[in-house]
């Protein structure tokens, strides 16, 4: 359906130039990240990467540990594709691009352990927080995985705990404790087009790709979680000069965090 | 002008009071309320004597019979082709109308024009349920091969054609590209990378400052200018 | 008991602070933002475009389709679950409502012009809020409208009758309370949105509506502003 599109991305790429006049591995710009956006929400970010913008929001809520982690909090990652954001998308429950968008996220921050559970724990054995992370796009266009999962460490770093009793949650009343980040993992997502390696797609991008794999790191490089996409298989020679791109691109992302 | 309360480039708000007085008249964009004239829309002031007009800015493509449009490929049945006009209404483009050489009952139409690849059509026709029908017969109507598409707002084309094609033709000239513009918002343009870079950072510079005056003379130099530095 | 003085010491006829932007999501055809205190409300409208399934058509005009819709940590309690509910779906259609007497779609034939409205942040007025911000958004989308809406939440808090209750007047404890949403057409001042929550006696539903219809042509400076602004961001 795309193939003039694809011909011509290809093209450029291999003159090295991309549909907006960026290098392979360059990221829109600006990337901004604003904190605590949205007050009735524990925690907040909105992240922008050029024309793409996301909110993230996180809610604490209180209850009861998994029978087999009885000591240890969770976290729970949703997002929606909102039609609000794309003429691409429709009103209904979330389909599997949403749902895959979730699990990268959550995928990065649990692996990661940037959270320690054990300090979400409330009292063993009958009661956690659970923290509750939700990304809406405002504006999609193009690599919403990027701009959720920073969105999600950005929202994070922000939040703080809500009062608690012992019995209920008084979310008017927000203490001084701030959630504590012990990683910051960073998802960077590297597509294949042909013989071609590019970050940051754009809307028309994405509709070429032959493969993508979304690479989570964290400070010192170690990896903590990946996702392939696309229908094209990758040779590991690929994937490791995926994975190069990935560790080397996190380190630029992770300054805008500061 | 007595009773038209504003000026020639003002940008108007629907259900704005633009003129009062019976002999004040409502033109293109604006209606009549017991003696005031009234915005009906959002859209730029424009005055012809006495009648008060309001420009679209933005909105979506409206086919009209006579148009040149650029046209996306998206169903290939056994009479015809579906079309994607970049808006609300899909085109038909029939076997008889699609190509001056004989195409045989029962031929693979997909020989012609295939899924997803896009033609320069003109509307034949437009009824009032909004069903097209359009033509590749004529001078220019082709498959378009190479290049890129990028999307411009539909009330922007005029400007970003000029008086007679100069505008373009200008365009043309300094980036050794070929341009195609649709009068849907769709335009074609083919070239180098670099000079493709050109034509369109040219382009985006008419849509976003076509209000203003001097346009020709800015892009002139913003041309020249981007000449320079490649 | 006297409701002497509104709990954040507004004037009675006065709203929160307003703001509000226009073309703020670049993938729709028309866009705004509207917030009024701590409600935050984006809207984005696609359209005329393609409408299915095919017997929603309507083959003598467009329809229009509006979607409210809160952000799970939009509320200043507990997490809203995602999905709706039907106290969105009830907001989603008196918001069509309020929306439609202005527009005229008989040119676009059997397609839609979709409306989404989604709320980051609400604190009271928050269908008012979305309203807002869809009629601002209706506007940059180029469609045909013989005015814009404005609306904004009306009541009663104990004695008095105050303009834009906040949260903390709509659960005011001491007294009775009415939470009047109204939306306008500012040009004629004809009501397209009433509802109302509470207790009121018919004089001072008469004394609320005066008190709207002020509010209104307050927020339709806003809105006009915010429209030529876009238009103007290049000058």
């Amino acid at each position: 359906m795309f193939k003039e599109l694809r011909t011509h991305i290809v093209t450029l790429l291999n003159n090295q130039t991309r549909l907006d006049g960026r290098k392979a591995t360059e990221y829109r710009s600006p990337i901004s990240i604003e904190y605590g956006v949205i007050k009735t929400a524990e925690g907040s970010a909105r992240v922008k990467i050029g024309e793409t913008e996301v909110l993230v929001g996180v809610k604490l809520e209180v209850g009861e540990p998994y029978p087999d982690s009885p000591g240890e909090g969770t976290i729970i990652v949703g997002a929606e594709l909102l039609p609000l954001s794309s003429p691409d998308y429709e009103l209904g429950p979330p389909g599997i691009k949403a749902i895959e968008l979730a699990r990268v996220v959550d995928r990065g921050i649990r692996e990661s352990k940037a959270l320690d559970f054990k300090k979400l724990c409330i009292e063993h054995g009958k009661s956690i927080w659970m923290v509750v992370i939700d990304i809406c796009p405002i504006n999609d266009a193009g690599n919403l995985f990027d701009a959720a999962s920073l969105g999600a460490i950005a929202a994070l770093k922000n939040t703080k705990y809500p009062a608690y009793n012992g019995e209920k949650v008084d979310y008017k009343n927000k203490t001084d404790k701030q959630m504590q980040l012990e990683k910051v993992p960073i998802a960077v997502t590297v597509i294949k087009i042909d013989n071609n390696f590019i970050v940051d797609p754009d809307t028309e991008e994405e509709k070429v790709i032959d493969a993508r794999l979304t690479v989570s790191s964290m400070e010192d490089g170690t990896l903590c979680a990946l996702q392939k996409g696309g229908d094209q298989p990758l040779t590991q020679d690929e994937i490791s000069q995926m994975l190069d791109i990935g560790i080397e691109k996190a380190k630029e992302l992770r300054a805008y965090l500061k | 002008m007595s009773g038209i309360t504003v000026n020639e480039k003002d940008i108007a708000v629907p259900g704005e009071v633009l003129g009062t007085g019976m002999d004040i008249l409502p033109g293109m964009g604006t209606y009549r309320e017991g003696d005031r004239i009234m915005a009906g829309r959002l859209g730029l002031v424009m005055l012809e004597g006495r009648t008060i007009k309001l420009i679209p800015m933005s909105g979506r493509y409206m086919p009209k019979i006579g148009d040149t449009i650029i046209c996306k490929v998206i169903d290939v049945g056994f009479n015809g082709w579906r079309l994607d006009t970049n808006s609300a209404y899909s085109a038909m483009l029939s076997m008889k109308d699609a190509t001056s050489d004989f195409i045989a009952r029962g031929a693979n139409l997909t020989q012609y024009y295939d899924l997803g690849e896009h033609i320069v059509c003109k509307i034949a026709n437009v009824t009032s349920q909004k069903l097209i029908d359009v033509t590749m017969k004529g001078p220019g109507l082709r498959k378009l091969k190479g290049g890129r598409i990028i999307e411009v707002s539909t009330h922007k084309v005029p400007r970003i054609i000029g008086k007679q094609g100069s505008m373009v033709m200008m365009i043309k000239d300094a980036t050794q590209c070929n341009i195609t513009v649709g009068q849907n918002g769709l335009v074609w343009i083919e070239g180098s990378p670099v000079n493709e870079m050109r034509a369109i950072n040219a382009i985006r510079k008419i849509e976003k400052e076509s209000h203003l005056s001097g346009l020709t003379e800015k892009i002139k130099s913003f041309l020249e200018t981007s000449q320079q530095v490649n | 008991m006297s409701y002497k003085q509104r709990i954040d010491n507004r004037g009675f006829d006065e709203t929160r602070p307003i703001e509000a932007k226009v073309g703020v999501i670049k993938r729709a055809d028309g866009s705004a933002m509207f917030r009024i205190g701590n409600t935050l409300a984006y809207a984005a409208v696609y359209g005329p475009r393609n409408l299915h399934p095919k017997f929603m058509q309507d083959p003598q005009t467009g329809i229009l389709r509006c979607n409210y819709n809160m952000m799970p940590f939009s509320s200043s309690g507990e997490r809203v679950r995602p999905g709706g509910s039907r106290r969105s779906k009830e907001i989603s259609l008196v918001t069509e409502k309020a929306l439609l007497p202005v527009l005229n779609l008989e040119d676009y034939p059997n397609s839609v012009v979709d409306v989404f409205i989604e709320l980051p942040e609400t604190e009271a007025g928050s269908r008012c809020a979305g309203i807002c911000a869809a009629s601002m958004a209706l506007a940059d989308a180029g469609l045909d409208m013989r005015d814009l809406v404005s609306a904004v939440s009306v009541g009663r808090v104990d004695d008095k009758m105050v303009v834009d209750l906040d949260y903390s007047e709509e659960s005011y404890p001491d007294g009775p309370v009415a939470d009047i949403p109204v939306a306008m057409m500012p040009g004629s001042g004809k009501i397209t949105l009433l509802q109302m929550d509470g207790e009121v006696s018919k004089e001072q539903l008469k004394e609320a509506l005066e008190m709207a219809k002020k509010a209104c042509l307050q927020i339709y400076e806003v809105q006009k502003k915010a429209l030529k602004e876009k238009y103007h961001e290049v000058e």
